[in-house]
């Protein structure tokens, strides 16, 4: 007993590292993937801000273009614009220029990328919260009139879309009770520096959001665990335990509930991409001071190393994200790390 | 409706039922799916005649409606006794004297009668054929019926939404069977000849699954020229719903491939010199077809919110196509939606058919498992 704790810390390590070793190339394919997809759209930045200009009647001459595009490295090959921006990314942090707001795209992204963290956890959080109750309650009181109102509750959850209850809500906030919900600050903290006061503040803006992207994720979540839960509770262990006199509650806890946990751990795997994901839209519709509303200018505008930064940072996150459940789902189940 | 289920059906009869009869039946005792199955087709039925089930042609502006408020039918007249004959109040428009907003009166005054089955505009059946016959029609061309109010623009919003079933719910199919191809033959590929392959494929796949939808086919949608014809519009934002959409798929192909190639079926097929073509068509497909068909079900669902929310944010599918994404922009901001919440009824016609083949998917998949008590 005692040699095989001793032994346990050992393939635990190998599989972190095995499992680290593997993100560096899926970061760099991310970061491949980033690039070629910012520079899909025909023409570049100059085109775009050529035309720009060209609809407020100036003209600007072969050679001004010329000039601009070389000292945006945009006349080079993509492959050579790769290396560079890559090349910057990993020895100094430089994500290049923003062509849009002629400044470091560094110094425009980290704030906003905050935000969009602090909001996908915050909302991965609440729904944990919310989900693991009810989906423990809906498996224990199957068929009961509170499991049929959570499944009602969890298919309409699943089949609203994010951005149509953002848009319901704000149209209930406005017409009801004459507020304007959008935005994660009051104006008199939208450009303060971070204080106690800012904080508080953005903890009173944040609920509305969060329980908008919670809505789907819980409906979808709650389904998971209450399944898990109904093939835990029919097996003969269960009914060993009640045998023995334990108390119900005791029972739930000790017993079926952790070995049903350990799908739910798996699911921050796609639960961090989807919440990620789905706040860019609610985001853009709340207009939230995160990366989606800017991604999504940045994208119209052709503002390439900005629009770039903020794909691979998001798709940087939920690599991140599923890094971290499978090293927690290895913690809980030492089958996984043995394979 | 008889209930039938699997129990009161005669031992001899289950025993030499086929797959398909056994999961028609399971399927059968599954109400609230029934119920979607319903729902579904009917909604497909809209979409393929749009024509039909719309009222006022879903492009024509109308100055003197814009944010016509909803009308009702009124199914009896109580004026002398009470007499059936559909009908309803054409609204009159005044003007705030304060606020110069426009105001609409009902004007009982006027009585204008519905007929079924009657004359409109003219629309083309899938482009097959041309007639002018539709489900609901006002007898009056120059007061229209509005069941759904109408946009900025006095469009009529119902028939805007029929209209838009057609490619809301045509996308989520195509998009799927593009991905379904992807993830059957990738996927496919995979779990056939396991290993090396299956090794990288399964890299691959867990690549894709772990990146964040959104953002992707937003950078992917931005690549789009504007100024492209509606139809090669349509298939682009297929093709970029498929490329994330077909990982999973492949995983579901992949672990169904890996489950049968050691069952002693496919073995003795292989002993038996059958080609390995054959054996994938002829042994193995149809003991998987049925899960790859719950699954695409429940994928199309997926689609149809996808290509809303990227129409809603103007990068998917531009006006003038009408589809329930481009529909919802209208509603985009508080002012338009304070003053006209009719125009949330797009979404509402979402949330019906997502939530319509999210039921309908699960109980396929319920039916599909002969594991399933």
């Amino acid at each position: 007993m005692r040699r095989a704790n001793l032994n346990a810390g050992v393939p635990m390590l190998k599989f972190i590292i095995k499992r680290l070793l593997w993100m560096i190339p899926s970061l760099f394919a991310v970061s491949f993937l980033a690039f070629v997809l910012i520079q899909l759209p025909p023409g570049d930045f100059v085109t775009t801000y050529i035309a720009t200009l060209a609809s407020s009647n100036e003209v600007v001459d072969q050679n001004t273009a010329a000039q601009l595009r070389e000292r945006f490295g945009l006349d080079q090959p993509m492959l050579v614009q790769y290396l560079k921006w890559i090349w910057g990314i990993v020895t100094s942090g430089d994500f290049g220029i923003s062509f849009e707001w002629q400044q470091p795209v560094s110094g425009l992204i980290w704030e906003r990328m905050a935000l969009t963290l602090v909001l996908a956890v915050a909302s991965l959080l609440a729904t944990w919260a919310i989900a693991l109750p009810i989906g423990v309650y809906s498996a224990v009181k199957k068929y009961s009139i509170g499991d049929y109102a959570f499944t009602a509750f969890t298919f309409f959850g699943l089949s609203i879309p994010s951005f149509l209850l953002a848009l319901v809500l704000m149209y209930v906030a406005a017409v009801e009770f004459g507020q304007d919900v959008g935005g994660l600050f009051s104006p008199e903290y939208e450009t303060a520096s971070w204080s106690i006061g800012k904080m508080f503040d953005l903890l009173t803006h944040l609920w509305l959001p969060v329980a908008i992207l919670a809505v789907s994720s819980t409906a979808s979540l709650i389904r998971v665990m209450r399944a898990n839960m109904l093939d835990e509770l029919p097996k003969p262990y269960v009914t060993t335990a009640r045998a023995k006199g334990l108390s119900e509650f005791r029972l739930l806890t000790k017993y079926p509930l952790r070995i049903a946990l350990n799908p739910f751990i798996s699911t921050i795997a796609w639960l961090l991409p989807n919440l990620i994901s789905g706040s860019v839209v609610v985001a853009i519709v709340l207009n939230l001071p995160t990366a989606a509303p800017l991604l999504l200018q940045s994208l119209m505008a052709q503002d390439m190393y900005l629009a770039g930064a903020f794909v691979l940072l998001i798709c940087a996150l939920t690599l991140i994200g599923s890094l971290i459940s499978d090293i927690l789902l290895a913690l809980v189940d030492p089958r996984i790390r043995l394979e | 409706m008889v209930d039938v289920s699997i129990a009161n059906i005669r031992p001899d009869r289950a025993a030499v039922a086929s797959q398909w009869q056994l999961i028609w039946w399971a399927f059968k005792r599954h109400k609230l799916a029934m119920a979607a199955l319903v729902v579904t087709v009917a909604m497909y039925v809209v979409a393929l005649v749009p024509g039909f089930f719309a009222i006022n042609d879903p492009t024509a502006q109308n100055a003197r409606a814009t944010f016509h408020p909803p009308q009702k039918i009124h199914f009896f007249d109580t004026s002398n006794g009470i007499e059936f004959g559909p009908h309803y109040y054409p609204m009159r428009l005044t003007r705030d004297p304060n606020t110069l907003a426009a105001i609409y009166i009902e004007d009982t005054s006027r009585k204008v009668p519905v007929t079924f089955f009657g004359r409109g505009y003219t629309y083309s059946v899938l482009g097959l054929f041309e007639t002018d016959i539709h489900l609901v029609a006002s007898a009056d061309k120059a007061r229209p019926l509005f069941l759904f109010g109408a946009d900025r623009l006095g469009r009529d919003v119902y028939s805007r939404v029929v209209q838009g079933a057609q490619v809301s719910l045509s996308i989520g199919l195509v998009g799927v069977c593009l991905s379904l191809l992807l993830g059957i033959v990738l996927g496919g590929i995979s779990g056939y000849y396991g290993g090396r392959i299956d090794f990288v494929m399964q890299r691959v796949i867990d690549f894709v699954l772990s990146l964040p939808t959104i953002p992707i086919w937003l950078a992917l949608a931005a690549a789009l020229p504007q100024g492209w014809p509606a139809t090669l519009q349509y298939l682009m934002i297929t093709i970029i719903l498929s490329f994330t959409g077909w990982a999973q798929l492949a995983r579901v192909v992949r672990g169904r491939f890996l489950s049968l190639r050691t069952e002693e079926f496919v073995a003795a097929a292989r002993l038996d010199g059958v080609p390995e073509s054959r054996i994938i068509f002829r042994h193995m497909l149809p003991s998987f077809s049925s899960h790859v068909i719950a699954s695409v079900t429940l994928a199309v669902p997926a689609m149809i919110l996808a290509e809303t929310s990227l129409s809603f944010l103007g990068l998917g599918l531009q006006p003038p196509t009408i589809s329930w994404g481009v529909l919802l922009r209208e509603a985009q901001n508080i002012r338009s939606i304070a003053t006209a919440p009719w125009l949330f009824m797009p979404g509402l016609a979402v949330v019906i058919a997502v939530m319509a083949l999210n039921l309908l998917g699960d109980g396929l998949r319920d039916a599909a498992d002969p594991y399933n008590k």
